[in-house]
């Protein structure tokens, strides 16, 4: 059980009121979580005492800051279940971390014919890197398909088998939607892909889990594995590719420049080791540092207490939204498939205008594509309103969202609701039900 | 809504800001939205999109002696930029490519605070000036009217009115 009420006291910001003195209701934590004041007084604390560029001086707080920034390669390796801290390498932040596997794995691994495989529920940032690199390799030399998701919103693990032949190279895969939230069975595919008699790599995408569950890179059994501070009570511009050692050495370099090279000369370079092979020019040193007082912080509270609170969140949301008859849920019907994110949509309020009409109440919550534009166009939805938890929400604040959202419908007469109801069950079934036909906002009110 | 229920509406929610964003007539505007019927004819088109949000808007002109005959609009988005393609299938209808013109710039003029020494008569968009308070809602409210410059972006030879 946690100690939500004492949690909240290290988070100044959570304090703060909104408009004319509502209380804040933070539930965009899938965009970015807040940072409790430990995490706040190791930048500060960093700025006053010991700041100094790392690897490079033999003074004392060039030292200091060294071994402070090395701490953090050490902590992390321990959170995330890393054989040793040379499979740890500090990015910007999960983004950046798939771009350099696109780019260096490219450069290293793939050749025409090659395919890589995603899934219909990928973030931006896991999709447009590959892109990227086949527009790189040249047009149509490097194909990317996608593993289907199925009605309950979950992969499709039979298509997965299917998908995989001897041209796979790479697959990347969230392990957890921001979208729907569903969760990904990573040893499964593990399991999937080595009883297939080919030898891809797996790539996991772990900016909503790492933050959210205990995991561990060694029993994930998966090549590569990326997340993001910012998203898990850290500063915003550092972020983490584990990797598997030998992988590491055998690929090229991403960035070029101090730091990642062991020797330069008139005619050439000779990279670093790894991890710092990876990490070209001065870090983000106090933000890395920071981290890891984040990552301290996670530990304390225990990330399977934070699991557990977030799917009593998530189910005590699901039921409380079900008065709401008219809303299109999307996710796996089971609340521990699809923890600490509940996307919506209706087809009465556009989610833009619930989210500033819940923003009016204090309830900071998301309306958009999320950055996820192939899934919306797979759920035939333009925007979708998304509500996202951490173990510092309380059943209170769920409260005040739902009262939040039932004066946004109001706002917008749930006469138009009841009526619309009405027509699309005439027209499309239960549509509502089975969201196949998930109707676009404007065009169906009447 | 008529006016009971907004009266109702103020005593219920004490939300002046809200109030003033979603004034009647946008709320109208969008639960019925105008120039939703298919043309004839397409001289011009366009589609529009904010990026950030997911809003899409496909604007379509047929034009008769150098006349906005008849706009259609589709699409999705929320009620500021649904109600605003609306009001512009309203205004530019009958109207020539340079008086529509003008009045895409009067809009955004009043949305980004330039002020003008006559306040021009806007008709209805002048209900879109609550938007202004929400700076992140000012993309949706401009959205239709910056698709329809797109649509008549290249096609100046037409502006001899
Ligand atoms: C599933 C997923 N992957 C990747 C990202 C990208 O994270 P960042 O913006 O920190 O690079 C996000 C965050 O929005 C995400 O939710």
């Amino acid at each position: 059980m946690l100690d939500v009420e004492k949690i909240r006291k290290d988070f100044k910001i959570l304090g703060r009121t909104i408009w004319d003195n509502k209380s804040l209701v933070y539930l965009d934590n899938a965009a970015t979580t807040q940072k409790p004041s430990s995490v706040i007084n190791t930048l500060i604390n960093y700025y006053e005492n010991y700041n100094a560029n790392i690897h490079r001086g033999v003074h004392k707080l060039a030292e200091e800051a060294t071994t402070a920034y090395e701490e953090v390669r050490q902590k992390v390796k321990n959170f995330i279940g890393a054989s040793s801290n040379e499979e740890v390498v500090f990015t910007r932040n999960t983004t950046e971390s798939i771009n350099l596997l696109a780019y260096s794995l490219g450069e290293s691994f793939l050749k025409s014919g090659d395919e890589i495989l995603l899934s219909e529920m990928e973030h931006h940032s896991n999709i447009v890197p590959w892109y990227m690199l086949r527009d790189r390799k040249g047009s149509k030399s490097i194909k990317i398909k996608y593993i289907p998701i199925n009605k309950n919103y979950e992969l499709d693990y039979s298509s997965l088998k299917k998908l995989i032949n001897r041209k796979t190279k790479i697959i990347s895969i969230t392990h957890k939607s921001n979208v729907l939230g569903t969760v990904n069975d990573i040893k499964k595919i593990s399991r999937i892909i080595k009883s297939s008699s080919h030898s891809p790599l797996l790539v996991v995408d772990a900016a909503q889990s790492a933050p959210h569950m205990k995991l561990s890179f060694k029993d994930l059994k998966c090549d590569f594995l990326a997340f993001s501070s910012h998203k898990m009570c850290g500063p915003t511009g550092v972020g983490v590719l584990v990797g598997k050692k030998d992988l590491f050495e055998k690929m090229s370099p991403f960035l070029g420049g101090g730091e990642m090279i062991r020797k330069v000369t008139f005619e050439g370079f000779t990279p670093n080791d790894v991890p710092w092979k990876f990490e070209a020019g001065t870090p983000n040193i106090a933000d890395v540092i920071a981290f890891g007082s984040a990552l301290d912080y996670l530990e304390k509270i225990g990330l399977e207490n934070i699991y557990e609170h977030e799917l009593k969140l998530t189910e005590y949301t699901l039921n409380k939204l079900k008065k709401f008859n008219f809303l299109k849920i999307y996710g796996p019907k089971e609340p521990d498939k699809r923890v600490g994110i509940i996307t919506f949509s209706n087809p009465v309020v556009h989610p833009h205008d619930i989210a500033t009409i819940l923003d009016q109440y204090g309830v900071a919550i998301r309306a958009g594509h999320h950055c996820a534009q192939p899934l919306m166009k797979k759920l035939s939805v333009g925007a979708t309103a998304r509500a996202s938890f951490y173990f510092y929400n309380t059943f209170e604040e769920i409260d005040i969202f739902i009262d939040a959202l039932t004066k946004a419908f109001d706002y917008f007469a749930v006469g138009a609701c009841k009526e619309l109801k009405k027509d699309e069950r005439e027209k499309d079934g239960n549509a509502n039900i089975d969201g196949k036909n998930a109707k676009q906002f404007t065009t169906t009110i009447r | 809504m008529g006016m009971q229920t907004l009266m109702e509406k103020m005593q219920n929610n004490s939300l002046p800001q809200l109030d003033e964003l979603y004034k009647e007539i946008i709320l109208e505007h969008y639960r019925k939205p105008h120039g939703r019927e298919p043309l004839e004819r397409v001289d011009y088109e366009a589609e529009g999109m904010n990026p950030l949000c997911g809003d899409e808007v496909k604007l379509c002109l047929q034009l008769k002696n150098k006349k906005i005959e008849k706009i259609h609009l589709d699409g999705h988005g929320c009620s500021i930029s649904v109600a605003s393609g609306s009001m512009l299938a309203d205004m530019l209808r009958g109207k020539t490519i340079s008086e529509a013109k003008e009045i895409s710039k009067l809009l955004k003029d009043m949305m980004h605070n330039k002020s003008t020494e006559v306040k021009p008569d806007l008709g209805d968009l002048e209900a879109l000036e609550g938007v202004k308070k929400f700076p992140v809602r000012i993309k949706c409210a401009l959205l239709p009217w910056t698709t329809f410059e797109e649509a008549l972006a290249g096609h100046e030879h037409i502006e001899i009115s």
